[in-house]
């Protein structure tokens, strides 16, 4: 029940917005995230935007992974 | 989907899974992990992941379902509050088919009674607006990733000042049951995978007392296989190394603080309280009740005959007090796949799809 999925930011008015995802959208709260900008991916769980995720950590995470899987084993 | 394929990616999973068996080669006594969360707990048997697993690593799952952990009293009184004239219940879609001691929602809607189910809180609120002559009563069911909804749609029906508008509250904290749960003593764990949506909002200082006073490695994980195997290999990791902290692999969505915003909205509505869970029993200052200035909001205060007509429920047969606490597995339940199946659950377990029980008879059969 804990579930949240990223949808894009496609709008924002004040503490209202719309997200996105696969050509679905749907209206989120954002009043836990004042920081969040247009095109921001955001998590969000029950109409509401919990998390903003952080493409450069996620990149991160990746490349790292990435790295790791040239190692000999 | 951007930030979901990625860590799905193949290649990833089985290079992860190599490095896992390599590290785990040092440990004699299997290592269990304990998934606290229902949602990792989902994820776990829908992607396959106990098989890619070395033999010495285990996986269990915790008490972190909210429809699982919803005490059978709880949920009578929310099912009794739809004999109450006039009053339509709300319910997230999860709950409509997890029995209650006489009935369960889908029962009652059999019966006739109103029953809606959200997505939102908010949208209950919306109901509310719209039906004046009826009394909107949502079951406030779920952890801190959910109780911020539940909040905004209190503070929301404050501010257009709805008076048929109320919260049957049971939400619930994870740091308290996870405190409670390792103190007692009859789980074994060799750590613990920490709920990452949680964790957005209370953030990953609430876990330092793990390390701290159990000596256990946590990792804060997201909800796709490579997050998970990732936050696997960080514990293991960590048993390795002797060490316990608590580790974030979900960085792309979880930071060391708590939201503020959510942490001034949660003190603002709610207040801690003891609250009732299954198969754990009361639990002190692992719930929380609705605040004074918006105690019209309270089910409990606006219908408390209710409560005052509540019997105890009788014992079940059903044993998913174990499998919360980890010390049973749903397979060693001697109703599981007979008698109890998702078809025709006799517990929560069972009902929910994030259920041990029901990812068990899914997936692993
Ligand atoms: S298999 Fe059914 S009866 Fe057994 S613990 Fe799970 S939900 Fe309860």
């Amino acid at each position: 029940m804990c579930l949240a999925i990223p949808m894009r930011l496609i709008e924002i008015a004040g503490v209202t917005g719309v997200a996105e995802v696969d050509g679905v959208t749907r209206a989120v709260r954002l009043d836990l995230l004042p920081e969040v900008v247009l095109g921001d991916y955001v998590l969000i769980h029950a109409g509401l935007a919990i998390a903003r995720v952080d493409a450069a950590h996620a990149e991160e995470t990746l490349t790292f992974l990435r790295s790791l899987a040239d190692e000999v084993y | 989907m951007k930030f979901i394929d990625e860590f799905r990616d193949q290649a990833l999973v089985q290079d992860l899974a190599r490095r896992l068996a390599a590290l785990a080669a040092f440990t004699e006594n299997p290592a269990t992990v304990m998934e606290v969360c229902g949602t990792h707990t989902m994820a776990a048997a829908r992607f396959g992941l106990k098989s890619l697993l070395p033999p010495a690593v285990g996986l269990i799952s915790g008490p972190g379902c909210p429809v699982c952990v919803t005490d059978q009293s709880d949920l009578d009184a929310f099912l009794a509050l739809g004999a109450e004239p006039g009053v339509v219940l709300v319910s997230f879609g999860d709950m409509l088919r997890v029995p209650g001691t006489h009935t369960s929602l889908e029962g009652l809607r059999a019966q006739g009674a109103e029953v809606r189910v959200v997505y939102s809180p908010l949208d209950a609120v919306e109901l509310a607006r719209q039906t004046p002559k009826k009394h909107l009563v949502f079951f406030g069911v779920g952890f801190e990733t959910t109780m911020p909804a539940t909040a905004l749609a209190i503070q929301t029906a404050a501010r257009y000042g709805l008076d048929n508008f109320s919260v049957c509250c049971v939400h619930k904290t994870m740091p308290a049951a996870l405190k409670a749960l390792l103190s007692s003593g009859d789980v074994r764990v060799s750590g613990l995978l920490c709920p990452g949506h949680v964790t957005t909002i209370i953030g990953t200082a609430a876990y330092d007392f793990i390390p701290a006073e159990f000596g256990l490695p946590c990792a804060v994980a997201g909800f796709e296989p490579v997050d998970m195997l990732l936050g696997i290999e960080s514990i293991l990791r960590q048993m390795k190394e002797g060490k316990a902290c608590v580790d974030n692999v979900y960085t792309r969505a979880v930071s060391l603080p708590a939201n503020p915003k959510a942490r001034e909205l949660l003190a603002e509505v709610f207040a801690p309280d003891d609250a009732f869970w299954r198969g754990l029993g009361v639990i002190p200052g692992s719930g929380v009740r609705i605040r004074e200035p918006y105690a019209r909001f309270d089910a409990r205060a606006r219908f408390p005959q209710v409560w005052e007509r509540l019997t105890p429920p009788p014992p079940s047969p059903c044993r998913c007090g174990e499998v919360l606490r980890g010390v049973m597995r749903p397979v060693d339940c001697p109703l599981f796949a007979g008698i109890c199946t998702p078809a025709q659950p006799l517990g929560p377990c069972m009902v929910s799809t994030e259920g041990a029980c029901a990812a068990a008879y899914r997936y692993e059969r």
